[in-house]
């Protein structure tokens, strides 16, 4: 333990989150919007856009699960320190991270219930790379049609059928952040 | 900017209100609850709509108030000076101009544009509450999209009044889904919920929740195929800048109740007199 997983914060939390979590609400609300997310410099093998979004929404009261090549000591230790986050198993997430293959299957995660569908998972997918070219999204936050490079296609369509339970998901990828809620239709 | 953390909340509370906004979001006309701070004004003057808007607020922001359309009211004026205080935003009166407008109970005439934000102050988020005064009841009443009590309500707007006789908090359905209560904006503003590019959200402080609608979100105004929703609006011209489309208030002028119609968008109303006096 060399004692680096200090650094990579934000050097200035309250703006800098301020700046990062507009960008992720404007992906949010707009399916298919690409934003970047800038201030984070989290340990390999996390993307400064995942390191930015866990330092803005995840602290002491949210569960984060590590999924597979992520769960690694570096980021064990980085998180402990700047965000306080209790590490937990996918059933008990609030917030879940890794690759798309990684955090296979959806199923385990907590989708909300009929009366508090806000209690379910949001997971932070790292992605290859992220492009509004792809899959077809429909639904609110866009006007008529988008597009974006969805890492599959049926789990999403699978996931909105749920509605108004269901998983939201933020794509990130280098600096870069898109994000797809539950109520988006894909095709 | 010593005394107070940016935008006066701990940074712990605003990762919590938006957590609860980007759920909002995800579910639009679903009501998050949150765990709403103790604001430094009291409940009714908009603490929801304040903690809201201090969770989305960054330093490049330029910051507008409306209290029922006006720019220059009690409520308006404190929390824009709360917020220069507070975040240290610029703020502005002109609806163009401005990146978040804090609102209570007006959507701004002039259309807002994809990138703003429109902060609405609610009182009572729970359009079923005057209905059904149990939270476990309701919450299961919207679980199970169980809206039939809400149409039972305005039917008998309708037996009693001959028309629905609600002109305000008006109830809509949000993409066939949830019914969702407007906050107490004026009937005639409904339709511009429905479509809009700006990202709308709701924060109700007292109540603890907070709710969103994402743009280009399809709002419609609950109705009867006979009696369909209509934006109604007094049938009266504004005595300032003589529009005849924008929203009105009444003002009674004098002790023989003498009265006048003026615009209640304050900045619409003063940029029309500007125009007509060029």
């Amino acid at each position: 333990m060399d004692g680096g997983y200090l650094d990579g914060g934000f050097s200035n939390p309250s703006t800098e989150s301020a700046a990062a979590f507009r960008q992720i609400m404007e992906v949010v609300a707009r399916p298919g919007v690409i934003c970047e997310v800038a201030g984070a410099q989290p340990p390999a093998p996390l993307s400064p856009a995942a390191g930015a979004v866990l330092l803005t929404l995840c602290d002491a009261d949210t569960s984060v699960y590590l999924a597979g090549s992520v769960d690694t000591p570096d980021v064990r230790s980085w998180i402990a320190f700047h965000i306080g986050a209790p590490l937990v198993g996918p059933a008990h997430a609030t917030f879940a991270l890794g690759r798309w293959d990684e955090l296979m299957p959806l199923g385990q995660y907590p989708i909300g219930t009929p009366e508090y569908p806000d209690r379910s998972a949001t997971l932070i997918v790292e992605m290859p790379s992220l492009d509004a070219a792809g899959a077809t999204l429909r639904g609110p936050g866009i006007k008529d049609t988008a597009h974006l490079s969805l890492p599959d296609v049926a789990p999403f369509q699978e996931n909105a059928l749920h509605f108004p339970l269901g998983l939201d998901f933020i794509f990130t990828c280098e600096q870069r952040v898109a994000a797809l809620p539950r109520s988006t239709e894909v095709s | 900017m010593s005394e107070y953390n940016f935008a006066y909340l701990d940074e712990q509370t605003k990762r919590m209100i938006r957590r609860a906004i980007l759920k909002g979001l995800a579910v639009p006309g679903y009501q998050v609850p949150f765990a709403s701070r103790e604001m430094p004004m009291p409940y009714g003057w908009g603490t929801g709509g304040v903690q809201v808007s201090a969770a989305v607020l960054t330093p490049d922001d330029t910051f507008k108030v409306i209290d029922q359309g006006a720019d220059d009211t009690t409520n308006a004026v404190s929390i824009r000076a709360f917020f220069e205080r507070t975040a240290e935003v610029a703020t502005t009166t002109s609806t163009e101009d401005a990146t978040v407008i804090q609102t209570r109970h007006r959507i701004p005439e002039v259309s807002l544009q994809e990138g703003q934000i429109l902060v609405y102050q609610v009182p009572i988020p729970e359009p079923l509450r005057f209905l059904e005064p149990r939270e476990t009841e309701t919450r299961k009443m919207h679980a199970l999209e169980d809206y039939g009590l809400m149409h039972v309500k305005l039917y008998e707007d309708i037996a009693r009044h001959g028309h629905i006789a609600t002109s305000y908090a008006y109830p809509v359905k949000i993409e066939g889904r949830y019914v969702m209560d407007p906050s107490p904006i004026p009937k005639f503003d409904n339709p511009k919920m429905s479509d809009n590019p700006a990202i709308q959200l709701f924060g109700a402080g007292r109540e603890q929740r907070i709710y969103a609608l994402p743009p280009y979100t399809q709002v419609v105004s609950l109705d009867f195929e006979d009696h369909p929703f209509e934006a109604s609006k007094p049938d009266q011209c504004c005595s300032l800048c003589q529009s005849t489309t924008s929203y009105l208030d009444e003002v009674i002028v004098d002790d023989s109740g003498k009265r006048m119609y003026v615009c209640s968008d304050t900045d619409y109303c003063a940029a029309r007199v500007r125009k007509q006096a060029a």
